[in-house]
């Protein structure tokens, strides 16, 4: 058989693509549960580092089921509603352009330790190069930050991509998302460095601009779907809220 | 009947450990030298899979040789490399999730490593399986050298760790003011790395150096 022939060529090349295809389909069908278990400990691995716990791949899901005890889902109403909050990509959701805002679902997680009560919530938002997301923690008071995780697909090296070090993510902590008013003001990432005792700003990174600017909105957007449903379950008990609300005003 | 592992062959595997060493001399694949070497462990994890994609390539490619049509060996090639690196890509998301998360888009770009597709066009196309693999082999492991040699002196001097443990002793060091070197962290320092390994290859060895 003439081995320049254009049948050759072409048949050569059909059998050739059948066969890798075939093969990595099969390999990537039998691996898929693996993957889909290390993407789950990476995960819970991520919300748990919110409440400042270190957990190994190994003990991820023993760790999280001994801290997480709950999980939620609401939607942009603030209304509580069914499914697995585990299950929610919030990065996934906010990349879908046929999604529209309205109907996202925005899943939180409860967690204790040492006695007390935390709120990690997921985000998502645009970086320079692509995405960024993160988990933050409430306290108690649906206020105050106790820690925050963000992580980056593919912000520059140095600058953005520090939005994942202790140096941007320890100064979270402490800060508070509402003014002493008890409205949402979020926390902003301040270019040129936060002022000094503002409750609501952290140090931004120089040269890394739009990423911070990016974290910036992303907190703004996400925080206030949960501080309105926050709010709603927090006036029930009122005595706490203003108990909160003088805790503020001292601060400042 | 030539012996199974003569002369000529110890040649395949010797020469690019050494004076025909792809990073080196030839200068390929320096990319992935730069990019992922901060750290021992992800030089050693890119090494093995590279060593694997060569191997595996070069020997389906010498196997098909006489098959391949002409027009299209070059796309067969890179269709080979890329299956190939699809394959580890998917290993190690599942068994090693987060080595597979620092090297990240390293792997994909192995189907780039101009070392692959050099020694397939140069070589796996026109030698016995044998041969094929062996030169594989020799080429992958002067790549990997490199890499290694590249990567303890980053993260020694970079961070003061070896395999991610902090190394003994370098405490003692601390406490005497010495502190780790952030530049060894950052790429150019990669190359300044090769740049003095090239260095050490050509004093040893006068004939490596160009005429001008």
């Amino acid at each position: 058989m003439n081995k320049e022939s254009n049948i050759y060529t072409f048949t050569f090349a059909v059998i050739m693509v059948l066969i890798i295809g075939t093969v990595l389909a099969f390999t990537s069908e039998v691996l898929q549960p693996r993957k889909k278990q290390n993407a789950a400990d990476k995960k819970m691995i991520d919300i748990l580092s919110a409440i400042g716990v270190d957990a190994t791949r190994a003990q991820a899901k023993e760790e999280y089921s001994k801290y997480i005890i709950a999980e939620t889902i609401i939607n942009n109403k603030g209304e509580i509603i069914d499914g697995s909050a585990f299950n929610i990509d919030v990065l996934f959701q906010y990349r879908d352009k046929t999604l529209s805002p309205d109907d996202f679902k925005y899943p939180f997680y409860t967690a204790e330790k040492d006695n007390q009560t935390y709120f990690i919530v997921p985000m998502a938002g645009t970086g320079l190069w692509g995405p960024v997301w993160g988990f933050v923690a409430l306290e108690q008071d649906y206020n105050t930050v106790y820690g925050a995780a963000f992580d980056h697909k593919a912000e520059t090296p140095g600058l953005g991509a520090e939005i994942n070090t202790d140096f941007f993510e320890l100064p979270f902590k402490g800060k508070k998302i509402k003014n002493y008013l008890g409205e949402f003001v979020s926390i902003e990432v301040k270019k040129g460095g936060a002022e000094e005792g503002n409750m609501h700003q952290v140090d931004g990174i120089t040269g890394g601009t739009i990423t911070s600017d990016g974290v910036s909105d992303m907190l703004f957007n996400t925080l206030q779907i949960y501080d309105n449903y926050f709010s709603q379950i927090n006036t029930v008990n009122d005595t706490t809220a203003q108990l909160i609300n003088i805790d503020n005003i001292n601060m400042q | 009947m030539k012996s199974f592992f003569n002369k000529q062959h110890q040649k395949l595997i010797a020469d690019p450990m050494g004076d025909q060493n792809p990073i080196t001399i030839q200068v390929l694949g320096i990319c992935s030298a730069l990019a992922i070497t901060t750290q021992l462990e992800n030089a050693l994890v890119m090494t093995l899979a590279v060593i694997f994609v060569m191997t595996s390539a070069s020997s389906i490619i010498s196997i098909l040789r006489n098959h391949i049509p002409n027009r299209i060996r070059i796309i067969v090639q890179l269709l080979v490399v890329a299956s190939l690196v699809a394959l580890v890509d998917q290993i190690l998301k599942a068994f090693l999730p987060d080595a597979s998360e620092q090297l990240s888009v390293f792997i994909g770009l192995i189907i780039t490593n101009c070392i692959i597709m050099g020694r397939l066009e140069a070589f796996a196309m026109g030698n016995k399986l044998w041969e094929s693999f062996l030169d594989a082999l020799g080429n992958a492991f002067g790549y990997g050298w490199i890499l290694v040699a590249v990567a303890f002196v980053r993260e020694l001097f970079g961070s003061g760790k070896l395999m991610g443990y902090e190394v003994p002793g370098f405490s003692h060091l601390y406490e005497l003011g010495y502190m780790n070197n952030n530049l060894m962290i950052l790429p150019p320092m990669a190359l300044i790395v090769v740049g003095l390994i090239i260095w050490m290859q050509r004093a040893r060895n006068n004939d490596l150096i160009e005429e001008n």
